[in-house]
């Protein structure tokens, strides 16, 4: 690093620092979702990066359709709540078909969502065409501030952080405060006695499992402001958030913001470094050495074995 | 003491009726029924039977998903490209290149030495002893990483395929020195002799056959063991077994190098028979869909795998030709309904509807049992099973067979 001086490295890592800011969210975003899923009902969703991409296209779609009718700098924040929305919906007929089935294996639930993963991006390959398609920036999202000669903060990035912010404060209080989230914790930690005491454990997952997609769907929302979204966008997220989940200890949503941010950190300023898939091999190696020596996650439940 | 071997490899009246039609059709109805092109092709879908076996035995039996299988079938793979890549680069064929004598992808990263590691793959018996103990040593030390800290299930799901996405990774950024996103390719000749030629292609269909039955045997004989049945025991009810005093951990590492080794030769195979070998068999998606084989085949059935891998690959082949699209619906398709209606897989509809009309009787061999018929009435397994860490339950136990 000799050929830096010490104000051109600040910036480097400020700046890398912070487009590392920017994969954090996206992959809390979409590691939220999984990690309510896994955490709540043992359930692998492999297809969760399709349901991301659900909501891409669907922001995407609604920026075609609000350029054309002149509303370019309005649709963002409803196409937010309808992505969510769709995502959601879907989630929630996928629940009903298919995953209600299979609550007991969770290997099994792998499986088949893979299998729906792999329909689900024919369908968007057979709907929307196999280019990648972008969505038009309202006009006040793009830009860059710039606060010293050398640092350059992109207005999307920040957008997109304050989204991941304002989604884990309403999850954290759905969770936390509401009285479904109530019910959901209860049916996480005894399901048999959650159902005795009145709770509707099978809403419960059903709702859950929606929610869990529905945020993957904001997360396809917020994906589409930083990057152009193609039928594969899903599955090229979906082990890194696998790994958030697992690195950060299933059951702790905490765990889950912890790691997300630590490993797009580690990757993003080790990008800079050495190539990007070097950067990315030494992350997930060091993710792997350490989940070997804590198998549990960095936050976990402390449980008797 | 033999004989009870012997009678286990064979697995009494139906099993050896299975391997019979097995070998019959392996060794006769495809070669005399199919052009050299299509039987290469079959071949190659044998090749990958090899790792839908060593799933079984892993998944089926041990109750462990790994979805990390092409790394083995691709380390496999990779040693053997690099023997043939080195034998096809000597220097008088390659002496149009600033530096003659090393394979010309490594020539175009302007490379001027042979890397360290590929040294040794110029000895044949070195490639051979490195495809066995490669892969075996790779899963040794995973294996032992993992269950001796009793991280099973879903982890071990997890970590293998993030494993398989370090290996992709890493083979496709280093172009320079193991060939990069395209693999090793324009292998010609095993010690001189023409692997591409027609009659290699077929002695080179026979050997692999041949070594797949043999695995088959091999696994027979590991099943009808006592140790099998520890296998049995410990997929469903791990903590008795612990109990009992035995080292848990140990039987899974053996297992997992076991199925590693097999894969392996499937990879080194497939690399003869195809004349290549290249990263997109080794990451992620591979080894799901190797998982699919053997789903498909059936979890509990090393012969089913076999079917399997032929079945799928073949429909992979005939759709993708006519109709691309189609294909990722059929294939997501027959995930899903493998999972949902038919948990055994062929094999288990076979079980089901056809042995008795076949057999005339159910079976009473000696050899590996379906176990899967003992297993409790899943309405009976306590519910609250379904939220425990994932590290104990196997989800695959708790499933309903008829």
């Amino acid at each position: 690093m000799g050929e830096y001086s010490a104000s051109e490295l600040w910036s480097i890592v400020v700046m890398q620092g912070f487009s590392g800011l920017s994969l954090f969210s996206v992959l809390l975003l979409m590691a939220l979702g999984l990690a309510i899923i896994f955490g709540q009902m043992g359930v692998i969703n492999m297809a969760h990066g399709e349901f991301m991409a659900i909501g891409a296209y669907t922001t995407v779609m609604l920026s075609k359709v609000a350029v054309e009718y002149g509303f370019g700098n309005l649709y963002f924040l409803p196409a937010i709540a309808v992505s969510f929305a769709m995502a959601f919906l879907t989630g929630y007929l996928v629940e009903i078909g298919l995953i209600r089935y299979l609550y007991k294996r969770p290997l099994d639930t792998l499986l088949a969502t893979w299998g729906l993963s792999l329909i689900m991006q024919q369908t968007f390959r057979s709907t929307f065409g196999a280019k990648e398609v972008s969505a038009e920036l309202p006009p006040w999202m793009m830009g860059s501030f710039k606060p010293t000669e050398t640092v350059d903060i992109p207005i999307n990035g920040v957008f997109v952080m304050g989204l991941t912010a304002f989604v884990c404060l309403g999850v954290f209080l759905f969770l936390f405060r509401a009285r479904w989230g109530l019910q959901a914790r209860a049916t996480t930690q005894n399901r048999v006695m959650a159902g005795a005491v009145g709770i509707n454990t099978k809403k419960v997952d059903r709702v859950t499992f929606a929610l869990g997609c529905g945020i993957a769907g904001l997360a396809g929302a917020a994906f589409t402001t930083i990057a152009s979204t193609g039928p594969t966008t899903g599955s090229l997220y979906i082990v890194d958030s696998f790994m958030v989940v697992v690195f950060g200890g299933a059951a702790s949503l905490m765990g889950t913001v912890v790691s997300a941010f630590g490993i797009a950190q580690a990757q993003s300023i080790l990008q800079f470094f050495i190539t990007s898939s070097m950067g990315k091999v030494a992350t997930l190696l060091v993710i792997v050495t350490i989940l070997m020596i804590r198998p549990e996650g960095l936050f976990a439940a402390k449980v008797r074995r | 003491m033999i004989k009870a071997i012997f009678q286990k490899m064979l697995g009494g009246k139906s099993g050896m009726a299975g391997l019979l039609i097995l070998a019959a059709i392996i060794f006769l109805v495809l070669p005399l029924g199919l052009d050299l092109f299509r039987l290469n092709l079959v071949g190659k879908y044998l090749t990958y039977a090899f790792v839908a076996v060593s799933l079984v035995l892993l998944w089926g039996y041990g109750g462990i998903l790994s979805l990390g299988q092409g790394i083995f079938f691709g380390l496999g793979g990779y040693c053997m490209a690099m023997f043939l890549k080195l034998e096809a680069s000597d220097p008088v064929s390659t002496k149009i290149q600033t530096t003659p004598g090393i394979p010309d992808f490594m020539d175009w990263n302007q490379l001027t030495a042979l890397p360290w590691f590929w040294e040794p793959f110029h000895s044949l018996t070195f490639t051979i002893i490195a495809i066995l103990l490669v892969p075996t040593l790779f899963a040794f030390l995973i294996g032992s990483a993992m269950f001796k800290r009793r991280v099973g299930g879903v982890y071990f799901a997890i970590i293998t395929q993030v494993v398989a996405l370090i290996l992709t990774i890493l083979i496709v950024g280093q172009q320079g020195y193991i060939g990069g996103v395209n693999g090793i390719t324009d292998l010609k000749t095993l010690r001189g002799w023409d692997i591409r030629s027609d009659s290699a292609k077929y002695i080179l269909y026979f050997i692999n056959g041949t070594l797949l039955v043999g695995v088959i045997l091999l696994s027979r004989v590991i099943l009808g063991s006592k140790f099998g049945l520890l296998m049995l025991a410990m997929r469903d009810k791990e903590e008795r077994v612990r109990f009992s005093g035995y080292d848990v951990a140990n039987f899974k590492i053996f297992m997992f190098c076991l199925a590693a080794m097999i894969s392996a030769i499937g990879g080194a195979m497939f690399t003869l028979q195809v004349g290549f070998m290249s990263p997109s068999f080794v990451g992620i998606v591979p080894s799901i869909e190797m998982v699919i084989f053997a789903a498909v085949g059936g979890r509990m059935s090393l012969i089913g795998a076999v079917y399997g891998a032929l079945l799928v690959n073949y429909g992979k082949t005939a759709f993708s030709e006519s109709y691309p699209e189609l294909w990722l619906f059929l294939m997501g398709g027959l995930f899903i309904a493998v999972v949902m209606f038919f948990p055994n897989g062929l094999a288990g509809i076979y079980e089901k509807y056809g042995k008795k009309r076949v057999a005339g009787k159910e079976y009473t061999g000696s050899g590996p049992v379906m176990p899967s018929r003992t297993l409790p009435d899943p309405k009976l397994v306590p519910v609250g099973d379904a939220v425990s860490p994932p590290t104990k339950g196997m989800g695959i136990s708790k499933q309903s067979v008829h």
